[in-house]
């Protein structure tokens, strides 16, 4: 800590987690330029799509879905890295959370409003997307997934904001600009004993409803597909295959966040060699766990041997989806699993590398589900295929890149890690911690001879 | 109530594609030209599909026009999300043109693969446009459309009837298809109705129905050929 620092009466967390609120380096805005650019880019493909129609994708009959469902899939998927993963550690009083639940919980906030954006570029009339709500039909599990994308997206926006506010506190009171956004967020909250223990109260309650709601969302969204009768969608493990996947890719994400985030904000401190690891953990389960059903799957339509199911399966395993399927067998199970499984290679470049095969294989996975059943109708037709337009490739870089800017962004006006959560494992965590290991043992009696 | 359905001998089909083009007149479906094909974008509600059996020289090919099935138990309404595809009171599946928002779930909820998409603007030539039908409205871009086993012809028929103050006769109402086919291999009325032929005709033991196993019940039903 530095003298200057100390004579202001900073804590060492506050100098580094609040630093970047008021330092931005060069670098900071190069990056900020180039993934405005493509944003851009990706709005003026979208310009094109809005003019000339659907006409301008890949699409085609029987392709009716393309890349915008594999990204809506995809990206909500990612949004499971937050708030899902922040719960359960928070629930199972995980104490190594407390340096990585925000930035958890920011990922999910936002990459699910890219997400849920996608089936509207996906429209054909997308001036009419209102009429979802207006003229609602209540059987359509595209209705279900309105409701549950959005009460999820307002259920996590509650559970990164409430925990935030006694940060939100110290920084008003410390005069960080600008000053009226952090008058405005922290709702007058003031760190008393009392308003700590009604928000850890809150945070509890919120912690444990978020997790039906976000395994919800995956499942709705598994039942877009499995609801209809086409091959290798309709499948009663639909809903937590995709569940797993989401929480899969959801850990790979927030592990690649973390890496950078300890790179640019110098957080070596913060998050340490132990949170990769553990996440390694985290991510080695997962793989397995999508291993099995992935495995499971395929098993029950091979085995079946149904003529339509057999010609989606072979397109997938040894025909034109091949490629595709194999990758996504390699990223999704092989690499990370033979990373994940030796402790020497859970550091925060074995995690990371891992964690970026596991994002591209699930987007494979995605992928491997939506083109090749839709290609594969049961009333064949051989000419069918699909291949994504520029358009709709720059909507998806957009996408991407729009994602990172705006979590650039946050990170610029919030702090990534929680300032009060560590401030409070400093304080009392480290005693609540022994007295509940030996709450565990059995209590000592008087033993006597008899 | 009546319960419109069809019956389409394959026996008598010969593949000569007419119901196509009576289909493609009668509902002011744009021919989307040579790029579209190319893009699997065509438009078309009735499809002779064709089927070869065998292997040279003892090749036999079967045709089989496939308009909407127009289910029974629709894989399509269900999923819908604002209910722009429903199933009539009388059984015929309809489209609301200005309701679809494009999503294209019906589309792929259809085993059948019979749902077109406008993916562009359909345009029609000068020429063709004093041919139009007024009675069917033509689509916007970014809808679904599809066989609607020409409902605008049964309004004319019930208006006539009406007018001449009798009920509705069998071959009153017929979709252009199965007016225009040459062999008269379709057949169309009320299933419901003992006295129509249709109704006769699939108790026929050649009668089977396009993926029956799915039991999605579609009101299209085939005769199997004899030889």
């Amino acid at each position: 800590m530095s003298e200057a620092s100390e004579a202001k009466g900073l804590s060492q967390d506050q100098v580094v987690l609040l630093g970047p609120l008021t330092r931005t380096t060069r670098t900071y805005w190069i990056w900020v330029t180039i993934l405005t650019a493509i944003t851009l880019w990706g709005a003026m493909a979208y310009f094109m799509q809005i003019r000339y129609g659907l006409g301008v994708t890949g699409l085609n009959t029987p392709s009716y879905w393309g890349i915008y469902i594999i990204d809506f899939v995809f990206f909500i998927g990612i949004s499971h890295a937050g708030t899902l993963i922040s719960a359960i550690l928070r629930i199972s009083k995980a104490e190594w959370r407390r340096a990585i639940t925000r930035s958890a919980e920011f990922i999910t906030v936002l990459v699910i409003a890219f997400g849920a954006v996608q089936p509207v570029l996906d429209l054909g009339r997308p001036d009419r997307v209102l009429y979802v709500i207006v003229h609602g039909q209540a059987w359509s599990p595209l209705l279900w997934d309105v409701c549950s994308i959005g009460l999820y997206f307002t259920a996590s926006s509650i559970y990164l904001y409430v925990p935030m506010i006694p940060d939100l506190a110290v920084i008003r009171d410390m005069g960080i600009r600008p000053r009226w956004l952090y008058w405005f967020l922290a709702i007058g909250y003031h760190d008393t004993p009392s308003a700590r223990k009604t928000l850890e109260r809150i945070i509890a309650v919120l912690a444990v409803m978020v997790i039906p709601i976000a395994v919800s969302v995956h499942t709705v969204i598994a039942w877009i597909f499995a609801l209809t009768l086409r091959p290798m969608w309709h499948s009663t493990i639909f809903g937590p295959y995709f569940v797993v996947g989401a929480i899969y890719s959801g850990i790979a994400a927030l592990i690649i966040a973390m890496a950078i985030l300890r790179r640019v904000y110098r957080l070596e401190n913060y998050f340490k060699d132990v949170h990769f690891n553990n996440m390694g953990l985290l991510l080695l389960v997962m793989s397995l766990m999508w291993t099995y059903f992935t495995f499971a799957e395929y098993l029950t339509a091979w085995y079946g041997g149904e003529e339509a199911e057999m010609a989606t399966f072979w397109s997938k395993v040894s025909g034109p989806f091949a490629v595709p399927f194999w990758l996504m067998v390699i990223s999704c199970f092989l690499v990370p699993f033979v990373l994940m499984a030796r402790s020497a290679t859970r550091g925060v470049w074995g995690t990371s590398i891992a964690s970026v095969f596991v994002v591209i294989g699930m987007w494979l996975e995605r992928f491997n589900i939506v083109v090749p059943t839709s290609v594969h109708p049961r009333i064949e037709m051989h000419w069918a295929s699909y291949l994504p337009s520029w358009v709709e490739l720059s909507i998806m870089a957009a996408t991407f890149s729009g994602f990172i800017l705006v979590y650039m962004v946050a990170t610029k006006f919030f702090p990534i890690i929680s300032l009060w959560e560590i401030q409070e494992g400093r304080e009392d965590s480290v005693r609540e911690v022994s007295e509940r290991v030996a709450g565990y043992l059995p209590d000592e009696v008087e033993v006597t001879s008899s | 109530m009546a319960r419109w359905g069809m019956v389409i001998d394959l026996d008598r089909c010969n593949g000569c594609q007419a119901c196509e083009i009576a289909c493609r007149a009668e509902n002011n479906i744009p021919v989307c030209g040579p790029q579209a094909a190319r893009e699997n974008r065509t438009i078309s509600w009735m499809q002779v599909v064709s089927e070869v059996h065998g292997e040279w020289p003892e090749l036999r090919t079967r045709f089989i026009p496939r308009p909407c099935m127009h289910c029974d138990r629709p894989p399509c309404t269900p999923v819908c999300p604002v209910q722009a595809t429903t199933k009539d009171s009388e059984g015929i599946i309809a489209q609301i043109y200005p309701r679809c928002i494009g999503c294209r779930y019906c589309a792929n909820a259809c085993p059948y693969t019979v749902k077109s998409f406008n993916w562009r603007k359909p345009v029609y030539p000068d020429s063709t446009l004093p041919m139009l039908n007024p009675d069917v409205s033509t689509r916007p871009v970014g809808v679904i459309e599809k066989c609607t086993f020409c409902h605008h012809r049964l309004q004319t028929a019930r208006d006539e009837a009406r007018f001449e103050g009798r009920p509705l006769r069998e071959g009153d109402y017929r979709p252009a298809c199965a007016e225009i086919c040459p062999t008269g291999a379709i057949f169309f009325g009320d299933l419901d109705n003992p006295k129509h032929k249709v109704a006769k005709l699939v108790e026929d033991p050649r009668v089977f129905r396009l993926l029956g196993e799915l039991g999605t019940e579609p009101k299209v039903y085939y005769l199997a050929e004899e030889h």
